[in-house]
């Protein structure tokens, strides 16, 4: 953490003791929140979840020409327990759901989900009774990857759109008050 | 002592000499985010509306993609050209294009049926985001810029 360093070194009565109060508190809890943020950006272990073709895309991200691991993700985890990722790949039917929804909360905190292609984020063209029409009805998702399917760089591009989402999140950040949450607070308040 | 370097020496150098026969070998690896591999010329990514030389758009809102669309992610909303505003050569035009990316499949249907060719699919696969409203493409999102000659 040498910007943070650079921060003390630097100190006169103009900045205060605290360090960089706008970018996350303290000189040492921002560093560690940088330390975290990184480990986390740098290891995000995916979970197997390929459910159609979009599947045989994402294991080609993992082979040697696109090569997942560059990013450090090429531990692809089958239990939900050492899973950091879950992308959603391929059609989610009315039936898998509820697994799908079992296995997301089995995974620990913190946990992103990623849809990938058409069918994952909206159902694409099985608008039917079988298929729940975008996997965001019964879990939050991250990041949305569109095409049918998603080529291995078009994935890439969404997991470094995630990596970009994660090292803007601090720690403690977890719960995001909305608008309306802080204004009911501030009722209360006054 | 045979039996150690018999089951044990062996194999690992063995194994090990593979691996030391691949280090020489062409490395395949697409350093993705720096560099991309090339596309081919009838790759099928994002839309893209296009105009004629002079600025026209091609589209004339017929609605013929959305009807050849399986997905059924096209919108269109069409009206009269006037001579005071006017926006493709033909009668009428595209009010609104609209294209919903999270359904649209890449099938390439809708550039076949078009007459005119405004819609086509060209080779920018970055589409990923965060939130599901941004992936309604409008068609000022669609639409390709003015030609540079435009305007002189």
């Amino acid at each position: 953490m040498p910007r943070r360093i650079e921060t003390i070194a630097y100190h006169d009565s103009a900045t205060p003791p605290i360090g960089d109060i706008q970018h996350g508190g303290g000189v040492l809890m921002g560093a560690i929140d940088d330390l975290v943020r990184e480990a986390r950006v740098g290891s995000l272990w995916p979970l197997t979840f390929g459910l159609a073709c979009c599947a045989i895309e994402m294991m080609s991200t993992v082979a040697a020409k696109f090569d997942i691991s560059r990013f450090g993700m090429e531990a692809f985890r089958a239990t939900p327990r050492q899973a950091d990722v879950m992308i959603v790949a391929g059609r989610v039917s009315k039936k898998m759901g509820p697994v799908l929804r079992q296995i997301y909360d089995q995974m620990p905190e913190p946990k992103w989900v990623i849809s990938m292609g058409a069918c994952a984020s909206s159902g694409g063209v099985y608008n039917n009774y079988a298929i729940i029409q975008g996997v965001d009805q019964i879990v939050p998702v991250d990041v949305y990857v569109p095409g049918c399917p998603p080529s291995p760089d078009a994935l890439l591009y969404g997991l470094i759109k995630l990596q970009t989402k994660i090292r803007g999140k601090r720690l403690g950040g977890l719960i995001e008050l909305t608008p309306r949450t802080l204004e009911q607070a501030d009722d209360q308040h006054h | 002592m045979t039996n150690i370097i018999r089951d044990i020496v062996w194999p690992i150098a063995s194994g090990m000499g593979i691996t030391l026969k691949r280090l020489k070998e062409r490395k395949v690896t697409v350093f993705y985010p720096e560099e991309k591999r090339p596309t081919f010329p009838r790759t099928r990514w994002r839309h893209v509306l296009t105009r004629y030389d002079n600025g026209l758009e091609r589209c004339i809102g017929c609605s013929l993609c959305a009807g050849a669309c399986p997905a059924k992610c096209i919108y269109i909303d069409s009206a009269e050209n006037t001579d005071e505003e006017r926006y493709s050569p033909g009668e009428r035009y595209a009010v609104r294009y609209e294209i919903n990316m999270l359904r649209c499949i890449f099938c390439g249907y809708c550039q076949d049926a078009c007459p005119t060719g405004a819609i086509v699919l060209r080779d920018d696969f970055e589409l990923s985001d965060y939130n599901r409203e941004d992936f309604l493409y409008t068609k000022e999102m669609l639409l390709e810029p003015m030609p540079i000659s435009f305007g002189k």
